[in-house]
């Protein structure tokens, strides 16, 4: 099919296009920080383990011929990698920030150094949902594309609501998040509560990476994350620590994402590479928009050691 | 070695034979017996230090006590973890909340449950709950989240969790302390319902003697780590309780009352600011602090008090108005309160007016280290004349530290307070504004601070005194303005002052 030309349409189109394919890694990192930062830990090692679960998902994905284990395989390394922040946190003393920032240079390196020899081959892609068939105009056809694990994406970030909401083990985690002590009086164990968060956060970031190696933009270099998994920790600080609006700010910043490309497109030339910058200029206007000098962040978990 | 056992339904008796604790050398519960009847309302009465929350601990499980026994129901029992306690039925409201804050009242009843399902179908636990608050002589909004709710709500929340959990003994540990007189006397009076109902059995940590007075069967008072008394309230007055707390009666303190009219110091006028949550507003208007004057401010915490102190040392913005200060605008500066003389006792003295981790001579020279006499500050740290200063003011305050040397915060908080004051204290002084300054101070202690307080106002000091303690703002006070829901409701001088009517402004109905 011929594409055509629908003129200035194109940019919201590219936009929403964009807020739903860039969107994903967004989502599946800040709903693994605010399940981790809900247990009063914050983890920044996830862009490393982004990038590792990009490198991991994209190679055994090419080695078995199946994307789905690479997905797998991107999400059990993100465990392990969750599993040893949670491990070496729970010692008296330790910084969970410094242990993060230590880990995600730990998973960016391990990540090239493993990487290295698939750089080249080209792995099976993630299969994509056609939802734009109503449509006979290509490129809303081909903005519908919509890959499985958005909608994954979308179904965890209700799911992780009502499971703050309406399970015992969403309530823990809350509980944990907001006071040890009262924690400690219930019997419950801290430490092994934000041990589980973490590594469970630690999964969705690796699936993260995967969608990236896997999908879009669908191979595997050295430069495959834009700081996806530091600006998700931005993202879930302006989410205010809950799930559904983590799906509504990744939209957001997918959609500002698309902004450059999208305005290239339409034979914007000048100054459009200011507007790749977009979701950074968002990140920094939203945190000042939404914070105060005067009152203490709403909704943040007590616990946390930004926020204490 | 005792067996598990079910206690019965309802209330039942607790007892502990000849407790002693040992810390090392120090023995903090010297063979304490006390036995508290089924159904009954004991008093556990005592100073600072006197080993009350000793005693509870051991018989909560806590601490493993050196010898000793506790007795439940008339059986003997092993407390060796709080987890046994809490399945015999012995449940504990603490000083401090253990309250979620974020959780509202449901999530936090729910999940406090050993039993708390995996999936929790709120329809069916709502109505639970509320079958449960219906059989309750009071309630609390359920789904409103705890940090939103007043302190006497939580309060009551904390009980109604005890009753919740099915727990028949409770131990409430000073439970009135940050709750107004009226709030105070309705929450005691439904836990005193429970018990008449034959419920509950209850032992309050307290000292407040009115309390015990009005609600309590039976007494027990400690000192040293010694039972030193008890009884049937209904044999005691106040004055014996007193007398075996202190072990002679206090006496009281005669001080003398200069007149000093003095021109007007401070004025407060027009300030707005928002409170700590950001959603309620603060307006402080028509406040005028006189030279010679006590000032008091009371309320119950939560008002506004602990804003208005922010405002007044610079920690909080304000949205408008001014700070007048000797006619010229205050803005709270270091310089500015050198140049005026200021000085504060601020609440929480280890967070808002000491450097936790610096010696406590360093702490104690805040206001005179760059100071050489002369007009400049001085350059170089001068550690003799901060010895010296260290010195005479652990000596004068009575400031327990190992040495002058020891970082404040291995300071107790009674000691902190201490050292605070004797820094604010000393030296020329003459606005003082001073939050809640006998906070967890011993009965010496407390009237050292409280002589020391009427001498400087008798020398001219313009104090402002922000207390929770009634007692304090009526003892002390020229003057008494109340606070609530952070504007001032009520002003009245001293010669009128009534605690009635006071406690009524407190309690927000103006």
């Amino acid at each position: 099919m011929d594409p055509v030309d629908i003129g200035l349409w194109g940019v919201p189109l590219a936009i929403l296009a964009g807020a739903i394919r860039v969107s994903t890694p967004f989502l599946f990192v800040s709903l693994g920080e605010c399940l981790t930062e809900r247990s009063g830990r914050i983890n920044l090692g996830l862009e490393g383990t982004l990038i590792f679960g990009a490198m991991s998902g994209y190679a055994v994905a090419y080695e078995t011929g199946s994307p789905f284990l690479g997905v797998g395989a991107a999400a059990l390394a993100g465990v392990v990698f969750g599993l040893v922040h949670g491990w070496i946190c729970k010692f008296k003393g330790v910084n969970d920030i410094a242990i993060g920032i230590a880990l995600m240079l730990l998973g960016t390196g391990l990540a090239f150094f493993f990487g290295k020899p698939y750089i080249q081959p080209v792995a099976p892609k993630l299969p994509s949902i056609s939802l734009g068939g109503w449509s006979d105009v290509p490129q809303v056809q081909s903005a519908l594309q919509v890959n499985v694990l958005f909608l994954v994406g979308a179904i965890l970030a209700v799911f992780l609501w009502w499971m703050f909401r309406s399970t015992r083990v969403g309530l823990v985690i809350r509980v944990v998040g907001d006071s040890t002590d009262a924690a400690r009086a219930m019997g419950l164990n801290a430490d092994r509560v934000r041990l589980l968060s973490t590594a469970a956060g630690g999964a969705f970031a690796g699936v993260a990476g995967a969608y990236l190696s896997l999908y879009y933009p669908g191979s595997w270099n050295e430069g495959i994350s834009s700081g996806q998994g530091l600006m998700a920790v931005a993202l879930v600080i302006f989410a205010r620590w809950n799930p559904i609006n983590c799906f509504w700010a990744a939209l957001l910043f997918g959609g500002a994402g698309a902004l450059g490309p999208a305005l290239q497109s339409v034979g914007v030339t000048q100054g459009y590479y200011l507007f790749f910058a977009a979701p950074y200029v968002l990140t920094l206007g939203l945190l000042i928009a939404t914070s105060s000098p005067e009152r203490a962040m709403q909704g943040a978990p007590a616990e946390l050691s930004i926020t204490k | 070695m005792s067996r598990r056992f079910k206690t019965p339904q309802g209330a039942f008796s607790v007892e502990a034979l000849g407790m002693t604790m040992r810390f090392g050398d120090f023995t903090a519960l010297d063979d304490v017996s006390i036995k508290i009847e089924a159904g009954s309302f004991h008093a556990l009465l005592g100073e600072n230090g006197a080993g009350k929350s000793t005693i509870v601990k051991a018989i909560m499980g806590f601490y493993r006590a050196t010898a000793g026994t506790v007795l439940v129901a008339d059986r003997e029992v092993e407390m060796t973890d709080p987890k046994v306690a809490q399945s015999l039925g012995l449940g504990m409201v603490y000083q401090h909340f253990t309250l979620v804050p974020s959780l509202t009242a449901a999530e936090n009843l729910v999940i406090s449950r050993a039993d708390a399902p995996a999936i929790i179908n709120w329809k069916t636990e709502r109505a639970a709950l509320e079958a449960f608050l219906a059989r309750m002589p009071f309630s609390v909004p359920l789904d409103q989240p705890v940090n939103r709710l007043a302190a006497g709500e939580k309060q009551k929340l904390e009980i109604l969790k005890q009753l919740y959990l099915g727990h028949r003994f409770l131990i409430l540990d000073e439970p009135t302390s940050v709750l107004t007189p009226a709030e105070a006397d309705e929450v005691l009076g439904h836990v005193r319902a429970l018990t008449r109902a034959g419920e509950l059995t209850v032992l309050m940590i307290t000292h407040k003697f009115r309390e015990v007075m009005a609600f309590a069967d039976d007494l027990t008072v400690l000192r040293r780590g010694k039972r030193v008394g008890g009884g049937k309230v209904a044999d005691l007055t106040p004055a014996d309780m007193a007398a075996m707390m202190m072990g002679e009666a206090p006496t009281p303190s005669n001080r003398q009352r200069a007149t000093v009219s003095g021109k007007v110091v401070l004025q407060l006028d027009g300030v707005r600011a928002m409170d700590r949550s950001g959603l309620k507003p603060i307006a402080i208007d028509g406040v005028a602090l006189r030279a010679g004057e006590i000032l008091g401010v009371a309320g119950v915490s939560g008002n506004g008090q602990m804003e208005l102190m922010e405002i007044l040392t610079g920690q909080r913005h304000l949205s408008s108005g001014k700070i007048i200060l000797n006619g010229a605008p205050y803005t709270a500066t270091r310089a500015q309160a050198k140049q005026h003389k200021v000085r504060y006792l601020p609440e929480e003295p280890m967070r808002n007016a000491c450097a936790p981790r610096m010696s406590v001579a360093e702490n104690l020279a805040f206001r005179s280290f760059d100071e050489n006499g002369g007009e400049k500050p001085a350059f170089w740290k001068d550690s003799t004349a901060m010895a010296r200063n260290a010195d005479s003011l652990i000596s004068a305050f009575n400031v327990k530290t190992s040495s002058p040397s020891a970082r404040i915060s291995s300071l107790s908080g009674g000691n902190v307070q201490r050292a605070v004051l004797a820094r604010e204290l000393t030296g020329n002084v003459e606005v003082l504004i001073v939050s809640n300054p006998c906070f967890g101070l011993d009965f010496s202690a407390v009237a050292t601070i409280r002589d020391r307080l009427v001498e400087a106002r008798n020398r001219g000091v313009a104090i402002l005194l922000i207390s929770e303690d009634l007692d304090e703002i009526m003892e002390l006070s020229d003057r008494i303005i109340v606070m609530s829901e952070g504007h001032i409701a009520f002003e009245t001088p001293i010669a009128t002052a009534n605690v009635a009517e006071i406690g009524h402004y407190m309690a927000g109905h103006a």
